[in-house]
């Protein structure tokens, strides 16, 4: 347990690091921003209870607002990131049944689900931060574009660091 | 009662979700107020001298352009020292200047923290409120507008920089003087801005520069770029013309806060007209 909570605290710092130092400047043909803290959020285990998850989920978006000069932004949409997690875990991974507590990473759970679970939950947090960013009808075209394209990027960055740490579940 | 226990215990997600997205909209959108001030962003303590250590080791890396850009600097300041002119009449006395009367002064400062790639961007500089910078004051670099100081801690302050949807600057064209309102172009390039509302009577020319004017809080004069495009975005009563901005926001390094003055009196006098 204590090794989970450890490991966790970790990656949030890094993530937040990484996020704050090197990928603030980082744009591609003006288009794709990749927001890859949010893998915080999703690789939290699945037994983390809700009044747990939230207020987590709040914490990383507002640490990432600190150094964004956005306070709120990212707050708002980790927490309808968490929310959606919510959602998509109780639709898709049946409660019981485990034997070793798996955890929601690319080698815990396979290619297909990992890369469903990624896409479906960065869409959604990209879709409101870039359209709660810019807050404007008007420019729905353009903000759609970035939305999309960050989106890739994002999942592309997430899909490449589970490689990097990737452990196949033992049977 | 124990039935709303059970109802919201099984929907826990959903109003831990309301909860917290209330918190995080209400947060956000009192920040889009320029008027209050707030504790999570990168002028305070811990942020900010994150960002300067950070900062410090950038620019150990981009010594080579800064010294170019500071040598440029000093020739240019050197040609105006009265020693490299000739003095081409013969009787020079000296004048005891009480004409003028100082009204801005500059605050020069680095810059630790700075993006271009959102919609909203925010500067950070190593220098706040104990060396005189304070809410509003318009702030430029070597080679024009680069903002307006939003947010001054002790150590540190945040500036609203022109690459931000909700910055305006009154503009004229240098030429002919004709005003009108400057913005960050749509498209986000950090390179391009728009110079709306110009009345059509103006018969602007590419590359004409775009000053600020007598009632933007710079100075009058200031550059913010020469004028790249003239399509007409718009067939409205008013002319709109990109704008190819003077300053590379995303090599900025050292800043100059502009101190007006006149600044409290303007704004006194103001008030009171607004009281009547």
């Amino acid at each position: 347990m204590s090794r989970v909570i450890f490991a966790n605290f970790i990656r949030f710092v890094v993530l937040v690091f990484i996020q704050a130092f090197l990928l603030k400047n980082i744009t591609v043909y003006d288009l794709a921003v990749p927001y890859p803290y949010i893998l915080f959020v999703m690789l939290l285990p699945f037994e983390t209870p809700n009044i747990l998850l939230f207020p987590l989920a709040f914490l990383i978006g507002l640490s990432v607002d600190a150094f964004y000069d956005t306070p709120g932004l990212h707050a708002a949409a980790t927490v309808l990131l968490a929310f959606v997690r919510v959602l998509f875990i109780s639709i898709t991974v049946q409660k019981d049944g485990f034997d070793n507590d798996p955890e929601p990473t690319l080698g815990g759970m396979g290619f297909r689900w990992f890369f469903t679970y990624s896409a479906v939950l960065t869409l959604v947090h990209h879709f409101i931060l870039f359209n709660l960013e810019v807050f404007r009808l008007s420019e729905m075209e353009y903000t759609l574009s970035r939305f999309l394209m960050s989106s890739v990027f994002t999942v592309f960055l997430m899909l490449i660091t589970g490689l990097l740490f990737f452990r196949k579940k033992r049977a | 009662m124990r039935n709303l226990l059970i109802f919201i215990t099984k929907y826990s997600a959903f109003f831990l979700f309301l909860i917290f997205e209330g918190i995080a909209l209400y947060v956000f959108i009192n920040y889009n107020d320029f008027q209050r001030a707030s504790f999570i962003n990168t002028s305070n303590e811990l942020t900010g001298n994150l960002y300067r250590n950070i900062s410090n080791v950038n620019d150990y890396l981009k010594l080579k352009e800064i010294n170019d850009s500071l040598a440029r600097q000093n020739a240019l300041l050197r040609n105006q020292l009265m020693s490299s002119l000739y003095i081409d009449t013969a009787g020079h006395r000296k004048v005891n200047d009480s004409v003028y009367k100082q009204q801005y002064t500059y605050i020069e400062a680095r810059v630790i923290n700075n993006s271009v790639n959102k919609r909203m961007n925010y500067i950070t500089i190593n220098k706040g409120s104990l060396n005189g910078i304070g809410k509003g004051m318009g702030v430029i670099a070597d080679g024009g507008v680069v903002g307006i100081v939003m947010q001054a801690s002790p150590h540190f302050s945040v500036i609203r920089s022109l690459l931000h949807k909700d910055t305006r600057i009154s503009a004229m064209l240098a030429n002919s003087k004709e005003g009108g309102s400057f913005m960050w172009a749509e498209d986000m390039d950090p390179h391009k801005g728009l110079l709306y509302d110009v009345a059509n009577s103006a018969q602007p020319h590419l590359g004409d520069t775009v000053v600020t004017d007598q009632h933007s809080l710079f100075p009058i004069g200031v550059q913010l770029g020469r004028v790249s495009n003239l399509k007409p975005k718009t067939g409205g009563f008013f002319l709109n013309m990109e704008v190819k901005l003077s300053v590379d926001f995303s090599k900025l390094e050292y800043v100059y806060v502009i101190n007006n003055k006149f600044a409290q009196e303007q704004q006194g006098l103001e008030a009171l007209q607004k009281d009547e």
